[in-house]
């Protein structure tokens, strides 16, 4: 069985975890530094949104498998406050909160595939994989 | 996890050991603007070799510690990023705009001696 790691968000000391998590998970496909740098990156930006805008939620981490392709996915998922306009927090540089506002439009950039669900006052879910070479 | 300050000479270096939390961050930021009073230093040291991971949070603190201690009259550089954390602060769109950076600690108290040396000669 492949395995999978979820991971509770509540504070900034479980963004670490998770994104230690996500590395040592990725680690098994055979990932470069890089690209393991890559994955852990994107798991603390996505993570770090949890503990600001909603408090809590969770990550979960799989390894997945497309035709010959295997993959590490990241679904980060909150019961916050949702985002009313999706595409305006996908642009570079904007943020209601304490970051760069390149969180998102930069994990964007970081995976392979990257798809954000939202709906207010319900929640949001961040689900990104990036393939192994 | 606190990051350990060390006093050389006129300089303070803030050698991070271990993965570090936003809390974290935002402490070392704290304790570096007030050090550099406590001690009169004219320069920090942020030695992140030992980070795996550079993020937005994580980058926007240390150019907080940059501009902070730059309005307490002392130069910081930030040394030892490695190659992947580069890469991945280049991907993500990150940059270090306004903060020095030297390869690693050897590298960077050659730097704050150079500026403490201008700095004499009033260029």
């Amino acid at each position: 069985m492949d395995p999978e790691v979820r991971v509770r968000i509540q504070t900034s000391a479980d963004v670490v975890v998770a994104r230690q998590e996500g590395r040592s998970i990725a680690a098994r496909l055979g990932f470069s530094n890089s690209n393991l740098t890559i994955i852990a990156t994107a798991i603390s930006e996505v993570t770090r949104n949890i503990v600001e805008y909603a408090k809590e939620g969770e990550v979960l981490i799989t390894l997945v498998e497309n035709g010959s392709r295997r993959g590490v996915r990241i679904v980060a998922s909150d019961r916050g406050p949702g985002i009313p306009d999706i595409g305006v927090v996908m642009r570079d540089g904007y943020s209601t909160g304490q970051g760069l506002g390149i969180g998102l439009p930069g994990s964007r950039r970081l995976m392979d595939d990257f798809e954000i669900e939202s709906t207010v006052g319900k929640g949001t879910t961040v689900t990104m994989t990036k393939w192994a070479q | 996890m606190a990051v350990p300050i060390l006093k050389q000479n006129q300089f303070l270096i803030a050698s991070i050991q271990a993965a570090l939390s936003d809390k974290d961050l935002i402490q070392l930021r704290d304790d570096l603007a007030e050090l550099v009073g406590r001690h009169r230093a004219r320069g920090v040291i942020v030695d992140v070799t030992a980070l795996d991971v550079l993020d937005s949070f994580a980058t926007r603190t240390l150019r907080a510690i940059a501009y902070m201690t730059k309005l307490r009259g002392a130069d910081t550089v930030i040394v030892g990023i490695q190659p992947d954390v580069a890469f991945s602060m280049v991907q993500l769109g990150l940059t270090l705009e306004n903060v020095a950076t030297a390869l690693d600690l050897e590298e960077g108290l050659s730097f704050l001696q150079r500026r403490l040396e201008d700095g004499r000669h009033g260029s």
